[in-house]
């Protein structure tokens, strides 16, 4: 135990350096577009930290990210690789979002069914890209892209149901009954000045905790990472690879499908008709990747890119494009990756002293 | 056996003196002396651990030294990288071979050394600069085929020509003979005179004593690190090289008391079966193990010994055909049925179907049992218990470095792996044990210990199912000798009676003669 968390001590370490890297280069671009680095980063700081209103904010961006990153992140250590997190995302939020307007139950009840209904969807989602993986041998990237554009354009259409489109302007969903949404309690909004303030985190948090003991203590989990590790070997061993696989992609979905919940019972309302794809399972894979596919780390990963999405949105006040986060992300994301090479080089020469 | 030695004693090219390797407390190489001459093949023999690869790893600039010096064509130097190793003549073949499958064999051995004609590689030179080498050296190779189409020996050969096509003069065999066939073998012994004829020296890492004798003219012994001596190998014999690298006397001849095999165990009956390609690969195969037997399949490697394994295991399907196992048929059940139905095995690729190399030894114990009393309770592990068994097994069957239960499994050494299988696979108290080339790439002290557990399970009335390339291995253990050829059962032999030449012969195919 105490190697294994000397590893993850040192991808903290990696991932850190990582970052003031992607900060490094962020500050050379925006030099070199005539804008002050210090400016900038200062408003990026006290967008996120100058009130607590900012830093619960920051917070509630961050759960639905926190939720997909758990859901790459988890596939990643079974061998599978889910860029489909953004697919089971939407499904989960029109999940959640079509029992928030149509069922008539009482609040807490309401909530939980509505977060029920989607992570059911989400293993739906994943568990179709599974079977063809199984069954058919088809690989799951591709079928998991295509499914995220099936997904957004069900969603689209489900929105400009007659049943379900708001009356009035705007393309989109009615909005979800009062009690069915997840806002926190009007003492927290009262205190924080964040009428947004929700439970998601609370439930990305113990569904980290959830996925740490899943992969850790079970026997599932042993299978999972088994078969992650060497497929070839844990079938010797008599573990069903397809089996295990299944499973994996179904729990992965369900994730995402929860992050899709909790950004629609949270924060959104409703559902609007997309115009491009939401992103949030794509930055999940962000998340997981700065997060070392670790599910604690990704709650903190989850965190960081939240704090970076709502204070970046601030920017554009001192004339800086919020582009600009992307840009640090995507290059923090080059060094975590070239880090980890250089990590697994050093280690390699480590392993020389058994022989 | 007389030996044509090319050895310049006049010519030092590889003089290491007083090498030291440490990592953090532990000392890998402890003053360890090297001297290599012109046209010498000198081996370097060591148990597994021993700290021979490490010493290469120094040479070969992949690790740099804590303290002593090397002096290469009596020029002190300092290598500190592969490149500057290569730029010094020094070229080594890793025991597992670095070649990009998908590439022919020309791109693998020009590769970052490309002959070029404006911007673009010149192929035709390549090639051509490639055939000559081959030619020069007899290395055949097919310069078109590309490597995931050819067999281990040739990519092998294409290793030694990557080395050579850098102007190696030094070149270092890292257990080169690990994965060869007999066959490949010898045709490998006759290389290495083909390079020491033309000024080259070789320096052999191995464990096996038998090709020492055969191509080497020095052997240098370490020993847990330590440098314990440097023998003229004509004048040595095999027990005394044996004796010097375990430190203790080796029984190479395992004893084995008689006994009458017991009920039938495992049938195989008409067997039918296709490789990947959809080539039949056996034709009709029987074979019969009884308790308290040890048959031995011998065979070269690629007559279906391995689709037969795949299959008693669950792991791959028969076309038609038995497999009946205590009475049942069981053919093409998966390999949790099989497992379950008496049929364990120390699979044949150990880091592909052995061990999962990322998971601890402790949770390698248990890849089997995980989901049993009392490794896990309502399907949540139970910690304690999983490390109490793996310091039981680690202690039981000496599995080092002492302590390693959280230790991965692909940090251990080759032995110590298959110590880990073994423990796993031997306490299942399965009717039906199959063990698949047990002791390939392991050093004679760990040999000596998988024989003797073999014959210790046979005692215990087991059948066991020995699938061996190792004509040698075979004969050693087995009380009943079945050989394979061309996916039957071409020869049957009681392992009191048989001689090398009779098995050899039907091994080739040869029948009635």
């Amino acid at each position: 135990m105490n190697k294994k968390s000397k590893i993850f001590n040192s991808n903290i370490l990696y991932t850190f350096i990582a970052i003031l890297i992607g900060f490094l280069v962020g500050a050379i671009l925006l030099l070199a577009i005539g804008n002050d680095p210090v400016v900038a980063y200062s408003k990026l700081f006290s967008s996120v930290f100058s009130k607590p209103k900012y830093i619960v904010y920051s917070i509630v961006y961050a759960s639905p990210l926190i939720l997909t990153g758990l859901s790459v992140a988890f596939s990643f250590r079974t061998g599978v690789f889910n860029i489909g997190a953004e697919g089971q995302f939407v499904v989960g939020s029109l999940a959640a979002c079509l029992c928030g307007i149509f069922l008539k139950l009482p609040a807490p009840l309401h909530v939980l069914v509505c977060v029920l209904a989607a992570a059911a969807a989400g293993i739906v989602w994943g568990a179709i890209v599974g079977f063809l993986k199984i069954k058919r041998g088809i690989n799951e990237v591709l079928s998991y892209i295509m499914f995220n554009w099936i997904a957004f354009y069900l969603s689209n259409y489900v929105v400009n149901l007659k049943s379900v489109h708001r009356d009035g302007g705007g393309e989109a969903t009615k909005n979800i009954l009062e009690s069915a949404r997840m806002t926190a309690p009007k003492d927290i909004i009262k205190l924080t000045g964040c009428s947004d303030a929700n439970w998601g985190i609370i439930l990305a948090v113990v569904a980290a905790l959830a996925i740490w003991f899943i992969m850790n203590k079970t026997t599932l989990g042993f299978q999972l990472r088994s078969v992650g590790y060497s497929k070839t070997a844990a079938e010797y061993a008599g573990i069903s690879s397809n089996k295990i696989f299944l499973i994996s992609m179904s729990i992965s979905g369900a994730l995402a499908g929860l992050g899709g919940a909790v950004q629609t019972l949270g924060m959104g309302e409703r559902i609007s008709q997309f115009a491009t794809q939401e992103q949030y399972g794509f930055q999940g894979i962000t998340v997981a990747l700065i997060g070392s596919s670790h599910p604690i780390g990704c709650i903190f990963a989850g965190l960081f890119y939240g704090a970076m999405k709502y204070g970046g949105s601030k920017l554009t006040m001192v004339n800086v494009p919020q582009e600009v986060v992307n840009i640090i992300m995507g290059t923090i994301i080059i060094f975590v990756a070239i880090t980890h090479v250089f990590k697994s080089l050093l280690t390699k020469n480590k392993g020389g002293q058994n022989e | 056996m007389a030996k044509n030695s090319n050895i310049d004693k006049s010519q030092v090219v590889i003089q290491m003196k007083d090498i030291v390797k440490k990592f953090g407390s532990f000392t890998a190489n402890d003053h360890i002396n090297l001297t290599v001459h012109k046209g010498e093949v000198h081996a370097i023999l060591g148990e597994n651990g021993a700290g021979k690869s490490t010493l290469m790893n120094v040479l070969y600039g992949l690790l740099t030294p804590t303290s002593g010096t090397i002096e290469i064509n009596g020029q002190q130097v300092d290598i500190d990288s592969p490149d500057k190793a290569i730029s010094l003549g020094i070229g080594m073949v890793h025991q597992h071979f670095m070649l990009v499958e998908p590439f022919t064999v020309t791109e693998n051995i020009i590769l970052g050394k490309e002959p070029v004609k404006g911007i673009v590689v010149d192929k035709k030179e390549a090639r051509r600069q490639i055939l000559e080498l081959s030619e020069k050296y007899n290395l055949k190779v097919d310069p078109d085929a590309k490597i995931e189409d050819i067999s281990v020996g040739m990519q092998q050969r294409v290793e030694i020509l990557k080395v050579l096509y850098r102007g190696a003069n030094i070149l270092i065999l890292d257990e080169p003979t690990a994965s060869l066939t007999p066959q490949e073998i010898t045709e490998l012994m006759d290389i290495i005179k083909n390079l020491t004829a033309d000024g080259k020296s070789v320096i052999l890492i191995t464990h096996k004593l038998k090709e020492i004798k055969f191509a080497a003219d020095n052997c240098t012994i370490i020993r847990k690190g330590k440098y314990i001596d440097t023998v003229d190998v004509e004048e040595t014999s095999e027990d005394d090289l044996a004796a010097m690298m375990v430190g203790r006397k080796v029984n190479f001849k395992v004893e084995k008391k008689e006994q009458e095999p017991g009920d039938l165990v495992l049938e195989v009956k008409n067997l039918h079966a296709k490789d990947y390609r959809g080539v039949e690969i056996l034709k009709g195969l029987n074979l019969k193990v009884r308790k308290g037997e040890i048959v031995g399949l011998a065979g070269v490697d690629g007559n279906g010994q391995s689709q037969l394994i795949e299959i008693i295991t669950g792991l791959s399907k028969a076309v038609s055909g038995e497999v009946i196992m205590s009475g049942e048929n069981v053919v093409n059940k998966p390999p949790k049925y099989m497992f379950e139905k008496g049929i364990t095995s120390i699979p044949e690729d150990r880091q592909k179907h052995g061990l999962v190399l990322d998971f601890s030894v402790a949770e390698n114990l248990i890849l089997q049992n995980f989901g049993k009393a009392p490794f896990s309770k309502h399907g949540i592990l139970q910690k304690d218990k999983i490390m109490q068994h793996a310091t039981k097994m680690i202690e039981k069957f000496d599995i080092r470095p002492v302590g390693c239960e959280n230790r991965l499994a692909g940090h251990l050494s080759g032995g110590n792996q298959q110590k880990v299988i073994i423990a796993r696979e031997v306490t299942n108290d399965a009717e039906l044990l199959i063990a698949f080339n047990p002791t390939r790439g392991l050093d004679v002290g760990a040999i000596e210990f998988v024989h003797k557990y073999l014959v210790q399970q046979r005692n215990k009335n087991r059948a066991i199912l020995l699938v061996s390339f190792e004509l040698d291995e075979i004969m050693g253990l087995s009380d009943r000798i079945d050989v394979i050829f061309d996916g039957k059962i071409v020869g049957s032999v009681d392992g009191k009676d048989a001689d090398e030449n009779t098995l050899g012969y039907m091994m080739a195919g040869g029948k009635n003669e």
